[in-house]
């Protein structure tokens, strides 16, 4: 509308996203999607068309060509957990790379199978073809932990801050402490005994899949509570302690929640990045002994 | 001294032991003046003594020689009060303690000082060097004078287990009762009381920090509530439901303080202005407009504890008859005028200045001197570009001799337009913070002052006089920027007759849908929203920074206004009187034409917005509301702003460890922090504001704004903390500097160091040199400015959650578009 302020940045050589903007699935159009495609195609495609003799093979030149470009691959790839860790790095943003490493990552599975010409055995180069598809495999669980989940942390936190949760949850337990003073001894050490519990212990396995059962203490506490809550009483300092455990276990809930998905978009990588170690060294294993039969 | 001091008439009365006292106290003492140095409270220098504990206090400007007879260097606030204290009994200085100046009465040569305790002092000549800090405000119920009442704060963690009241809910008092509950393990019960409804004084970040700790049962906070009574142990509240007596072992009242205005005024000492900001009026000896007083430090505009301390001693000798005696300050402005052409004096460029700058006519030669400190003056030769288009730039330019051209056309650097020796350019960027409209050179040898914002700020502030004479020029200037179409000055004359500046509160609108009206409105300072009713609900359509216009559909169609335009924040708009605009346009064609063509372009997104509806009502929905969410989160006073995906967000915290990891280990963002609507966050971090809150107050003059826009802080900063308490988003932390890292190989290879981030504190405390004073300073945003590939926040998002984008791109209907294509 009207007049508009002179253009700002179009001078400076500072680049600014525009108003939209790309995630690292369809950065810069899907560029790497397309890469990552023109490279499986031409690989098939010559697979196809080149009659190798005796018959496809990692050890003939096709094989060779197939196995030098899927190892350049998987180092490349590996490299992606030092650029995370550098800042800065001129052009290339973590983004693309990200984006590079996710369809190249796909390629290499074609990349390799056709490496293999699809000789399988129980041996150390079959190893390495089973390590890399698993590295694959742990990938794609990645991708779709990265695009599901986020949405639903986001939502879970109600733009609470990991610590503002945790804070909630310590004033709580202030708060439970010293309404259970006035209560009788059974009751207050009940009550002692439920803030005592760390709500978010039990591993890995709980937080990943969000399973707390209810422990001794809080059972009996609800129990005992909602008995005497239904009670006609005035001043009844048992419901105030049944309020405040009920939004305790909303609190606790969400925290969960959180942990959980933080557990879940990371607990993929616990599986990734070691598999990756172990391709590598049966990568290692296989590329030296094959030059050592040879 | 008591008593017998009763009758004796001293040479000099100095009022106030800050700085500036202590070293005109110091001076006169060893020149062998009889004087008498005048403290309110029971120790020397209150304002440095009332810094919180082990405070670093800083010695800048450093270039300024210090030129007193007392030390100060950079350091603890305990070692530099303890080195003054010793100092003060050495020189012998006469002190008066628990001293209060009440009133002051008679003329130079006997005046009289009557102070609280009803003691008289007499003095020939008066120093008032008593700052701006001013008196608290004090509890008046019964009790309010109890021991346990205390007005200041010094260290929150020296209380344990207490039952604390904080009256008064603005930033002090809000401050004070966090920190006193900051540490669960001190157990103190706090109860913050505030006499309104709302926390109308305090910063939002404070208010949303207080309700947080409020709901998370941390503090009592009791709204609408006055204190009646004080009693050991206890105190009573007036209530909106009835008396309340709750338990009470301190009372901490942070109930504002007076300023010292009205005294002074009441001591026959004229202001410059009737403007908050405004400073006594001074001769080049400090002398006040009563003669006999003379008024330095603080309260005569040098808030920098340096500045004070060489004026204690200048003004001493000008009192004792020393005429030649040249100010502090000579070799620095001796050093900003070398490059002028004529090896003259400073007192012949200052003149020079003065009587050929229309803006600097008024000033007096100390004002002058202070305003040359943060301005320079520089010489032109013909035809040398003074700045390009679309350079940033906040500063102003005044002509003080030759003339400049500006390139009007963007294209033909030969169509220009001169500016004439005493008038000012480059006004543009002082008044709305945006880059630079025109390219300017020099069309003849010149010499031309430029001016910080803050001098400029500050002149506006203390000259009235220059304050007209810049918004005029710059009114002018603006409308025949925007305008074009071959207009001239002359042209503009009637249209500038009747112009109207106004201030606009955030929200308030200026134009309202369907009303009748036909004034134009130039955005001047801040931003608007337009807005259209359709369907009922009132749909964002554009954004329009400061540099536009509105109101000419109105015009042109003489009928109803077809949008409604809003503040996004607080804003100043100058209002043209339509039937004056729409003469000129009579008279001029081409700025008819280019009206309608303005009009036009509007027209169309009016009707895409209004066809989108239909089909995409929930998307146009979405924006709207969206919109709102962000023009909330101060966006719209955002020149540049980090804004998280939260679809893509997956929360690993890359943008905060690049950020420390690029900037000195200390990271100037909180991702996790901040408000979210629709998936779309406004993490804690720098909005690089228009017109920067964190600039508002800064003694050293430390931020500035860079090439890019960025506003970032210099080496300069003293940690004074003002911009942390002024930025209304809370995105700046002061913080010292870590020690260096071991390089991420060795840590990702042998586990050396902290990793990639920024270090925990207890790293930072245990790899630390124990031996070096660690000061604080103020750390934020700098855009990354000369790291390439541009900001590392965005650059190290992994899965481009992260971007950096101004409110015109985010805002702008396209994103309609292309969203749901």
């Amino acid at each position: 509308m009207a007049t508009q302020a002179p253009k700002r940045g179009a001078q400076s050589g500072r680049v600014k996203s525009d108003g939209t903007h790309e995630g690292f699935l369809r950065h810069k159009r899907f560029r790497w999607l397309k890469v990552a495609f023109v490279l499986m195609t031409t690989a098939t495609l010559g697979y196809i068309l080149i009659d190798v003799k005796p018959r496809p093979n990692g050890g003939s030149w096709y094989g060779y060509l197939m196995g030098i470009i899927g190892t350049l691959l998987i180092l490349w790839l590996t490299m992606l957990g030092v650029r995370k860790r550098i800042p800065s790095r001129k052009r290339w943003s973590l983004k693309g790379w990200t984006s590079a490493h996710i369809y190249l990552g796909i390629s290499l599975a074609v990349i390799g199978t056709l490496h293999t010409g699809f000789q399988i055995d129980w041996n150390v180069h079959t190893l390495a073809y089973v390590l890399m598809m698993l590295v694959i495999i742990s990938g794609l669980w990645g991708i779709t932990a990265y695009t599901r989940l986020p949405r639903k942390m986001s939502l879970n936190r109600q733009e609470l801050t990991e610590n503002q949760m945790l804070e909630g949850l310590r004033s709580m337990d202030r708060q439970l402490h010293d309404a259970a003073q006035p209560l009788d001894h059974r009751y207050a050490e009940l009550v002692r005994k439920s803030l005592q519990e760390n709500p978010f212990g039990g591993g890995l396995i709980r937080r990943v899949f969000g399973f707390y059962p209810k422990s001794k203490a809080r059972k009996t506490l609800s129990m005992l509570s909602e008995e005497i809550a239904f009670r006609p009483g005035e001043d009844n300092p048992i419901e105030r302690l049944d309020g405040l455990l009920a939004r305790k276990d909303n609190k606790v809930a969400r925290l969960r929640k959180h942990l959980q998905y933080k557990a879940r978009l990371e607990i993929w990588l616990y599986f990734h990045v070691p598999l990756t170690f172990a391709l590598i060294a049966a990568l290692s294993a296989h590329i030296v002994s094959v030059f050592f039969y040879w | 001294m008591g008593d017998f001091a009763l009758s004796e008439l001293y040479r000099i009365a100095i009022v106030g032991s800050g700085p500036a006292g202590l070293s005109a106290a110091s001076r006169a003492a060893k020149l062998g003046l009889s004087h008498v140095l005048l403290e309110k409270t029971d120790h020397l220098s209150d304002t440095i003594y009332k810094y919180q504990k082990g405070k670093h206090v800083m010695a800048t400007p450093s270039q300024l020689k210090l030129r007193a007879d007392i030390d100060f260097a950079a350091g603890k606030r305990e070692t530099i009060l303890e080195t003054w204290e010793m100092q003060t009994g050495g020189n012998k200085v006469n002190t008066l303690k628990n001293a209060e100046v009440k009133a002051m009465t008679g003329t130079k040569g006997d005046f009289t000082l009557t102070l609280t305790n009803g003691q008289i002092v007499r003095a020939e000549t008066i120093v008032l060097a008593i700052g701006t800090q001013g008196n608290p405000n004090r509890m008046s119920c019964p009790g309010g004078d109890l021991p346990h009442i205390q007005y200041s704060l010094d260290d929150p963690g020296e209380y344990i287990d207490e039952h604390i009241t904080v009256i008064g809910a603005g930033d002090a008092g809000i401050e004070n009762a966090l920190g006193l509950v900051a540490d669960p393990e001190q157990r103190n019960v706090v109860t913050i009381v505030n006499r309104s409804e709302e926390f109308a004084t305090a910063k939002d970040a404070n208010v949303q920090a207080l309700v947080q700790a409020r709901d998370a049962g941390r503090i009592i906070v009791r709204t609408k509530t006055t204190p009646l009574s004080v009693e050991s142990g206890w105190i009573t509240f007036d209530t909106r439901d009835g008396e309340a007596r709750v338990q009470c072992d301190r009372v901490i009242a942070r109930m504002g303080s007076a300023p010292p205005r009205k005294f002074i005024e009441a001591c026959g000492i004229a202001f410059s202005s009737p403007d908050r900001a405004a400073y006594p009026v001074l001769s080049a000896t400090f002398e006040s407009t009563n003669p006999g007083i003379f008024v330095i430090g603080a309260l005569a505009g040098y808030p920098l504890i340096k500045h004070c301390m060489n004026q204690g001693h200048d003004v001493v000798e000008f009192i004792n008859g020393n005429t030649t005696l040249k100010p502090a300050d000579e070799p620095i402005l001796e050093a900003k005028f070398a490059g002028l052409p004529g090896n003259e004096s400073v007192e012949y460029w200052l003149n020079f200045l003065k009587t050929n700058v229309v803006i600097l006519n008024q000033l007096s030669t100390l004002q002058l001197r202070e305003f040359m400190l943060d301005s320079e003056a520089r010489f032109y030769k013909r035809g040398e570009v003074i700045f390009v288009r679309n350079d940033p730039g906040s500063s102003l330019f005044a002509i003080a001799a030759g003339s400049v051209l500006v390139e009007v056309s963007p294209t033909d650097p030969s169509i220009t337009v001169p500016i004439g020796v005493g008038s000012i350019f480059g006004e543009v960027g002082l008044i709305s913070g945006r880059r630079r409209g025109a390219t300017i050179r020099a069309g003849e040898d010149c010499i031309c002052v430029e001016v910080s914002r803050t001098a400029a700020l500050k002149l506006q502030a203390s000259v009235p006089a220059a304050k007209r004479a810049i918004e005029r020029i710059s009114t002018e200037r603006q409308l025949l920027q925007m305008f074009k179409s071959g207009l001239t000055p002359a042209d503009l004359t009637e249209v500038l007759d009747s112009y109207e500046i106004q201030a606009v509160s955030a929200g308030k609108a200026i134009i309202t849908e369907g009303e009748l009206g036909n004034d134009i409105f130039v955005i001047r300072q801040g931003s608007m929203v337009v807005e259209r009713m359709i369907g009922g609900k009132p749909v964002f359509t554009s954004y329009l920074p400061a540099g536009s216009y509105v109101g000419e559909m109105g015009l042109i169609n003489g009928g109803k206004r077809a949008a409604t335009v809003r503040a996004a924040i607080k804003s100043d708009v100058i209002k043209l009187d339509g039937t004056a605009f729409m003469r000129l346009m009579e008279k001029k064609p081409e700025l008819y034409a280019k009206t309608k063509s303005d009009m036009a372009g509007r027209e169309e997104l009016n009707a895409f917005i209004e066809s989108k509806k239909d089909s995409l009502s929930s998307a146009v929905d979405l924006y709207s509301e969206q919109a709102a969410f962000l023009m909330e989160n101060g966006i719209g006073e955002a020149t540049d702003v980090l804004l998280i995906d939260e679809n893509l967000c997956i929360g690993c915290d890359n943008c905060e460890k690049a950020c420390a990891d690029s900037h000195d280990g200390l990271s100037r963002l909180d991702r996790e922090a901040g408000r979210t609507y629709a998936h779309l966050h406004v993490p804690t971090s720098c909005r690089h504001c228009e017109h920067p809150h964190c600039m508002l107050d800064c003694p050293p003059n430390a931020i500035n704004r860079g090439p890019d826009g960025e506003v970032f802080i210099n080496d300069t900063c003293i940690g004074c903390g003002n911009c942390q308490r002024n930025c209304p988003y809370g995105v700046i932390r002061m913080e010292y500097e870590p020690p260096k890292k071991p390089s991420i190989f060795s840590w990702l290879f042998f586990g050396k160091g902290p990793g990639p981030g920024e270090p925990s504190r207890k790293w930072k405390k245990e790899n630390s040199d124990p031996s070096v004073s660690k000061q604080s300073k103020a750390i934020k945003c700098d855009m990354c400015s000369g790291i390439e590939g541009g900001p590392a926040c965005v650059s190290a998002c992994p899965t481009g959650a992260a971007i950096r984008v101004g409110p015109e791109q985010f805002l702008s209907v396209t994103r309609l578009e292309k969203n749901k294509a």
